[in-house]
């Protein structure tokens, strides 16, 4: 394992890869719209062997009281034993909880959805918006691969109609879009030796020392930060990665 | 501009710092930034159970964070949250790079770090106490790390932000900083603003940072340095 590292950050050094892609290169993105008929959106995304389903799915409850006139947000990963070996059964690690996290922020702070426009009566009842994630195969950049799923789960939902009267959702009637004012794309920028790269296998996380995941909204503003691993970052590599992921999300967006 | 508390936009809040505040720790702190009080504690080098989660080149650095039940206005429910997951995280890989794990291999370094008071910059608070707390355990270390939150209300980059000033800003990001490294080991932000202004949040950050940053060596110098 050690001497693989070794290996990839090597070749990284020397502006190469195993799989013979540039350094700023992704690798295929496979986008499927609404795979599962029982969300109300969902959006499988495969980008190499990486394999990432998104569902959501609404419901009613209180909004939040601070919010008493604002739809609700509510996003979870599942990192599942089947989806790699190093994955376990049981509570939420800290891995797929910074995951669900990490995908919720960029949503929430681009104001992807208008959330005002989800308020059934205000203080009493409001839609929730519940994005889960379910990793199906691991090779590698899954908060890209979530977050990219997500947003194009969300700009394809079928709102349910609800009837006030029996207080249920009856999905099989649709009444509309959901509303959306922005659709953010996030890139994670890794440094890997010396340079910093995109997209990476899992081979090539293993090697890698740190990441910064960058939320991009249509606007070309920064909605959401994240860095990861242990190696610290100077200004001027944090300033190369806004200016790749602003790069590449504007590539990925075309796809969207 | 004047703010809520009377500060300019690029000073601190009041911030006091005391090594060796809990006796039975190996090595702890205490870091009150205005009305946000974090304590930490560090507990080892020390014996590794259950065995498997040894590591045979280097320490585990193990970060527990826990806000206490009336440190807010409306209580906390005690035990961790998904947001305190990530926090513990994020603060664990802001300090590893410069404790020296190698040194202690098999071994755990527990750093328990509770938010006894919260008014904001929570997680900031608690990597200073964090840093200072290890140094004071007598733990290898490149360097200390200081942390400070900055963001921008209007036309102003504001330094670490305080109470309602949360709700204010275009963005809340947190930075550690290594000083000797020049480098940033914590980096999160949650708003919207363009990269070049995220850029000038950060540099506000760091100017903090670099306060904070001799608060913690003087901390040092009070406890173990005589007269």
């Amino acid at each position: 394992m050690i001497i693989k590292n070794q290996y990839i950050a090597g070749l990284a050094n020397k502006g190469q890869r195993d799989d013979s892609r540039r350094l700023d290169e992704f690798r295929e993105i496979r986008i499927e719209v609404n795979p599962i008929a029982n969300a109300e959106g969902s959006a499988r995304v495969c980008i190499g062997k990486t394999d990432v389903i998104v569902g959501v799915k609404l419901s009613v409850g209180e909004p939040f009281p601070d919010k008493p006139d604002e739809g609700v947000l509510i996003s979870n990963a599942e990192l599942s034993p089947m989806a790699h070996p190093e994955f376990e059964p049981g509570p939420p690690s800290e891995a797929a909880i910074e995951l669900a996290r990490v995908v919720d922020r960029g949503i929430r702070e681009s104001h992807a959805i208008d959330v005002k426009k989800l308020c059934m009566k205000a203080g009493e009842k409001v839609w929730m918006v519940n994005i889960d994630t379910q990793v199906m195969n691991h090779d590698g950049n899954l908060i890209d691969a979530s977050s990219l799923a997500a947003t194009v789960a969300l700009r394809n939902v079928q709102m349910p109609r609800y009837d006030e009267k029996t207080e249920k959702i009856d999905i099989e009637k649709k009444t509309g879009a959901l509303p959306l004012k922005d659709s953010p794309i996030a890139v994670t920028i890794y440094k890997i030796g010396s340079k910093l790269v995109v997209d990476p296998t899992y081979a090539e996380e293993q090697a890698s020392t740190a990441r910064l995941t960058v939320s991009t909204t249509e606007d070309r503003q920064i909605a959401a930060l994240q860095k990861g691993g242990i190696e610290p970052l100077s200004l001027d590599e944090i300033r190369e990665c806004f200016r790749l992921s602003m790069e590449k999300g504007k590539e990925i967006r075309k796809l969207i | 501009m004047k703010r809520a508390d009377g500060r300019s936009a690029g000073e601190l809040r009041p911030i006091t710092i005391k090594a060796g505040v809990i006796p039975n720790a190996n090595g702890s702190a205490m870091v009150a930034m205005g009305k946000t009080i974090a304590v930490a504690a560090v507990y080892g080098p020390r014996y590794l159970h259950p065995r498997f989660k040894q590591k045979y080149e280097k320490a585990l650095l193990n970060t527990v964070y826990m806000m206490v039940p009336f440190s807010t206005s409306e209580r906390v429910r005690p035990g961790p949250s998904r947001r305190s997951h990530e926090i513990c995280k994020v603060t664990r890989e802001a300090l590893e790079n410069v404790v020296c794990l190698e040194e202690y291999p098999k071994a755990v370094i527990d750093v328990y770090i509770n938010i006894i008071q919260a008014n904001a910059g929570t997680r900031t608070a608690g990597i200073n106490a964090a840093s200072v707390a290890l140094a004071d355990a007598g733990i290898s270390m490149k360097d200390l790390v200081a942390s400070a939150a900055a963001g921008k209300i209007g036309d102003e980059y504001v330094l670490d932000l305080a109470g309602k000033e949360e709700e204010e800003t275009d963005c809340d990001v947190p930075v550690a900083y290594v000083p000797g490294q020049d480098k940033i080991s914590l980096l999160q932000m949650d708003g919207k603003l363009p990269p070049e202004d995220v850029e000038k949040v950060i540099r506000t950050a760091i100017e903090g940072c670099k306060q904070i940053y001799e608060k913690q060596k003087e901390a040092l110098r009070e406890r173990w340095v005589q007269k």
